[in-house]
């Protein structure tokens, strides 16, 4: 391999380059090109753009917040899986507002070639099927790319999203090849520009399960699972009229000690046991092989067998991801009822890719040390769709937003998913894929799917939200509070219908007149349920009653954690500078020199959440920050 | 502006404990329990001599430095008390302290403050934070020291119980469709019964703690001649001696404590018992009524070879005692008492005969009292929760739990359950050290196989 390419030819330079063509790249793409910069998404094999080669499905318990977040902001993603999906459901919803939670079944084909014609017609955004091999830096800063076949391309910012493609190798019983997902070919040059640029690097590995063909597959032995009736979109622009489809079904079967016989029977010519894996596994995706082991107990797993799409055979078989030998997998599957004579069209794997360190990154998603570098999605150590798409977002914008010297854009905890998300990522860094989860967010009742848009349009302001959506989410606000005015107002005397209505809903009586938001607030009560007693109720859009009903029911709740989040606030708001050298703070415990100066925390807050910082490190800090403002004070 | 801050500056143990408290309240904070001659217009950089009184109660002879703001160690307002030996006493008059508005230091904010107010230079401004850092170790030690043993147990078990139920909750919140997703409000509600119970029983050690500590503070009350001295001496006759004097009382007996069975009995005003017996005289009785209002237990004695009236009794009714144990004396005589009467007005268990001459019932008394005062079993040596921020946080969660518990019977969603819960386990942890959502997303995937 060459070390030192010659340029054949100089390309046409632009602003933003995106490396990678899945759901980080597709949005951090979109996003620079809609806030006006000329953009070029260079990618190993244009046919793959957004494609999705685990799951075929986007959304669920806190990755349908995500993708709620990302529409909030101007994203594509909840406009294209709303143009895609096949089936739709909200889950969670027997819970609190706060973790309903939406999930679709997309068509994978089609939701690929939606988004590649958004990314077609979107001007000031080309795309480009070229593998990056190099990365040029001038002075600290990017100035642009080398394609394999010698073309620079100039750029003044440039977004990594390389998913599992850097490095990519995989593998599958004794089988091992260098190769991205679903037989794409890798990106095999470029890791070594990032050695030489002085960034760290991870290797992880994830996997996927076999597909099925459909015509193989008894479905009579499995249990339908239906859509729901009444849909919701994923995006706040759209409505339900709007996207109304035919659904079609998942269906549910289980594995069973047959099933776990012939993993454990051949589980030493497993790459995960016979040490030809060395990539970090996640928790959060384990194969099926790896439930057998480490829940020997168990006699049985869930299997949801989903369609990949209208007009394909292909199922996804959720739950008995793998990396046995093709043999076994076939002997596998086989014993799940449904699934005896089933055919595979294609087989599990396990996949290892090279993926960077994130905390070497700004809230930004930019790199600390090389100004105009940005990072998206799985190459910052994250599984999913959803988590992908929301980095490659904020990159994109953030990225746009340095050239055209806007402000940055950035999410804190209390505000989003997102937040929480890349937070935790520049932070902490994993040490294994990491995925969203409902617990990671510590104010998840604010943080809810149906307040989105309230949370973060707004904000979003100046960067993808256009003037006519900004003001309709201000007007959205001021009708929600008009009408918990007008309720903490009103009161209804009690008249024969009023307590008629009551008793209907298992509510006792009342004797003297009551406001209706006390009304509202019993539990057996709802916003909706008292339209008929309530005489002068305006005529509101659904979103807006919903919204008034959470407000008014869940106030108490909802205070606590807004006092929680004003402490969080403060924290936040006492800055750091970014070049203190925290290791001439001699009195600070050497791990928490070496963190701190590692990951250079914006702010006391951040610094608090660094693994091995401790209260006393803490103290010290603020002690050494004010000797500095005694200090400044004195030079002056 | 800066709240005051308390601490124990020397340490406990010693001959003399200094109590060290800092900030604009500090003066204000010391009048409400120090009585001294210049109370009204102390000058600074003097020491004046005193007691600490709290409820007219006198707790212990002080020296007190007042300290005024600048020339101090920390630039604010000082006030440093000088107590006599013993942890008892300094951690009492500390907590009088925290409880009329002070706030207990961390460790090195007396330094820190005196930082940050300019008192101390840039050179030693790094020997601050290695004080902080020095300092924040030794407290972590001793609070080691006292998670160890039988009370480190149970608040680990609690913990990790709560832990467990929060992983279930949060597990079948991010995987709905698991199949062992469900969980139902009685079965959270079920738990959370046992790891209140828990909760109680270390707060209820912590209680018990300070009737071992202190005692319980118990007045003798009754009419001249019933036999208040004997049942005094019985009490603390022979073979139950004065157990202790409280330190630095040398001129004057004023509190005698006297062992009955496993608790204390902190006896006020003994030397006004005494005197009232032998003097029919008024003033002592009002004296002691006084007393009467701030024991924890009034033992009212009648002597049970006279009559009593209905007027007599109604006498001691209404007197918003704590707890009385109603006394019928010289049962070695003929009973002309109506015990009826008095079993009607005190309640049933409340009455009880003894012969103070004689001992004959002493020893039922004692164990009457011990039941009182300390419920279900408690164990000695050291298993008790004593520690001021302890009882604080344990009390708190307490607190978060018995919200969650009321969210269940209001019919709230699980998620909303799990707010409580989650907020009882982070207080928890601030006595353990441990953080909430690193452990809570290990145990969800330790515990429960998941993932697609």
């Amino acid at each position: 391999m060459k070390k030192i390419r010659e340029i054949v030819y100089t390309a046409e330079a632009v602003d933003v380059i995106v490396i990678g063509g899945g759901h980080a790249g597709c949005e951090a793409a979109l996003a620079a090109a809609r806030m006006g910069c000329a953009v070029s998404l260079l990618a190993i094999n244009l046919d793959s753009i957004a494609m999705m080669p685990c799951n075929p499905n986007i959304g669920g318990t806190s990755k349908g917040h995500l993708v709620r977040e990302i529409d909030a902001l101007g994203g594509e993603m909840a406009k294209n899986i709303d143009k895609t999906y096949i089936q739709s459901r909200m889950l969670n919803t027997g819970k609190g507002p706060a973790v309903h939670s939406l999930r679709a079944q997309a068509d994978k084909h089609r939701y690929s070639q939606e988004m590649k014609k958004t990314l077609e017609n979107t001007p000031g955004l080309r795309i480009m099927q070229s593998e990056v091999v190099d990365i040029a830096v001038d002075d600290g800063a990017v100035v642009g790319v080398m394609s394999a076949s010698g073309a620079l391309h100039p750029c003044k910012a440039l977004v990594m999203a390389t998913g599992t493609y850097l490095g990519g190798r995989c593998i599958w019983g004794e089988v091992s090849v260098n190769s991205g997902p679903n037989g794409l070919a890798a990106a095999t040059q470029l890791k070594d520009s990032l050695d030489h640029l002085g960034i760290t690097m991870h290797r992880f590995k994830t996997g996927t399960p076999a597909r099925l063909d459909a015509s193989s597959v008894d479905f009579s032995k499995m249990i339908e699972q239906r859509g729901d009736d009444e849909i919701t979109p994923f995006s706040f622009e759209n409505s339900r009229e709007d996207i109304d489809r035919p659904q079609i079904s998942c269906y549910l079967t289980h594995t069973n000690e047959r099933t776990h016989e012939v993993i454990r029977a051949n589980l030493q010519r497993s790459p995960m046991y016979s040490g030809e894996i060395e990539g970090t596994a996640t928790r959060y995706c384990p194969s099926i092989e790896d439930k057998v082991v480490r829940f020997a107990e168990k006699t049985s797993h869930q299997v949801f067998v989903e369609p990949e799409g209208e007009n394909t055979n292909e199922l996804y078989v959720s739950g008995m991801s793998t990396s046995l030998p093709e043999d076994v997998q076939i002997a596998m599957y086989r014993t799940v009822p449904g699934l005896e004579n089933c055919r595979i069209v294609r087989f599990g794997y396990a996949i290892e890719y090279d993926c960077v360190d994130a905390t070497q990154l700004l809230p930004t998603l930019e790199f600390k040390t090389i100004s105009g570098f940005f990072s998206a999605g799985q190459f910052n150590g994250t599984s999913g769709y959803e988590e992908a798409a929301a980095q490659g977002l904020i990159a994109g914008i953030n990225a746009a937003a340095k050239i055209l010297d806007k402000p940055p854009l950035t999410i804190d905890r209390s505000e989003g998913y997102i937040g929480v998300l890349i937070d935790d990522l520049v932070t902490k860094g994993s040490n294994e894929p990491y995925r969203m989860m409902t617990s990671r967010a510590e104010y998840r009742l604010l943080l809810r799917q149906d307040n989105a848009d309230l949370r973060l349009t707004e904000k979003g302001y100046g960067y993808l939200i256009s003037d006519e959506r900004h003001q309709k989410t201000i007007e959205k606000k001021r009708y929600i509070t008009d009408e918990i005015n007008r309720l903490s107002k009103t009161i209804v005397a009690p008249t024969e219908k009023v307590n008629l209505l009551l008793k209907q809903h298992d509510s006792s009586e009342i004797t003297s007149g009551m406001k209706l938001v006390e009304l509202i607030k019993r539990p057996e009560l709802t916003y909706d349920l008292l339209v008929d007693v309530d005489t002068n109720r305006p005529t509101l859009p659904k979103d807006v009653a919903e919204q008034v009903n959470i407000a008014i029911k869940y106030e108490g709740y909802i205070k606590r954690q807004m006092l929680h989040v004003e402490q969080f606030k403060k924290l936040e708001n006492r800055k750091l500078p970014q070049d203190l050298d925290y290791s001439t703070i001699s009195n600070l415990r050497l791990e928490a020199r070496q963190k701190l100066n590692a990951i250079k925390p914006l702010n006391i807050g951040q610094a608090s959440r660094i693994t091995g910082v401790n209260p006393a490190d803490i103290s010290n800090l603020l002690v050494y920050m004010e000797r500095r403002k005694h200090m400044e004070r004195g030079t002056e | 502006m800066e709240d005051t801050i308390v601490g124990i500056s020397a340490p406990v143990g010693g001959p003399i404990s200094i109590i060290r408290m800092s900030g604009h309240d500090g003066l204000s904070i010391l009048k409400k329990i120090f009585t001294w001659k210049d109370k009204q217009n102390p000058k600074s950089h003097r020491i004046y001599h005193g007691w600490v009184v709290y409820e007219g109660e006198k707790v212990d002879e002080v020296l007190v430095s007042v300290m005024l703001a600048p020339k101090t160690f920390t630039r604010e307002d000082v006030v440093e008390i000088n107590c006599h030996g013993g942890a008892l006493v300094a951690q009492k008059i500390l907590l009088l302290l925290v409880k009329h508005g002070a706030r207990l230091a961390e460790p090195g904010e007396f330094t820190k403050r005196a930082f940050l107010n300019g008192r101390i230079d840039l050179s030693q401004a790094e020997a601050v934070m290695d004080i902080i850092n020095a300092k924040s170790d030794l407290s972590h030690k001793s609070a080691l020291n006292q998670l160890q043993g039988r009370l480190g147990l149970l608040l680990n078990a609690s913990c990790e119980a709560l832990l467990v139920l929060l992983a279930r909750i949060e597990m079948a919140i991010d995987y709905p469709e698991h199949e062992e997703a469900d969980i139902m409000a009685h079965e959270i509600k079920l738990k959370l019964v046992d790891i209140l119970a828990d909760l109680e029983r270390l707060l209820a050690s912590a209680n018990s703690g300070k009737i071992i500590r202190e005692g319980i503070k118990t007045a003798i009350i009754g009419e001249p001649n019933v036999g208040k001295s004997s049942l005094l001496n019985a009490l603390a006759g022979e073979d139950r001696a004065i157990v202790t004097h409280v330190p630095g009382t040398t001129r004057d007996v004023l509190r005698e404590a006297i062992k009955a069975g496993d608790v204390f009995l902190e006896i006020s005003d003994t030397a006004g018992i005494r005197d009232t017996d032998d003097v029919v005289e008024s003033e002592g009785v009002v004296r002691s009524f006084k007393e009467s209002q701030r024991a924890d237990l009034v033992l009212l004695v009648f002597d049970g070879s006279k009559a009593v009236t209905q007027e007599q009794i109604s006498k001691f009714q209404h007197e918003g005692w704590e707890k009385v144990l109603v006394i019928v004396n010289k049962s070695d005589l003929p009973s002309k008492v109506d015990k009826d009467l008095l079993k009607n007005t005190f309640g049933e268990a409340s009455v009880i005969e003894i012969s103070a001459k004689n001992y004959i019932g002493i020893d039922a008394l004692c164990h009457k009292i011990q039941n009182m005062f300390l419920k279900g079993e408690i164990e000695y040596g050291g298993d008790l929760v004593t520690n001021a921020r302890h009882i604080s946080l344990i009390s708190n969660a307490k607190d978060s739990l018995v919200n969650a518990m009321s969210a269940i019977g209001d019919g709230l969603h699980i998620d909303f359950i799990a707010i409580d819960i989650q907020a009882a386990y982070a207080t928890l942890g601030e006595i353990t050290g441990i953080v909430v959502t690193d452990e809570l997303i290990d145990k969800i995937f330790s515990e429960f196989c998941l993932g697609k």
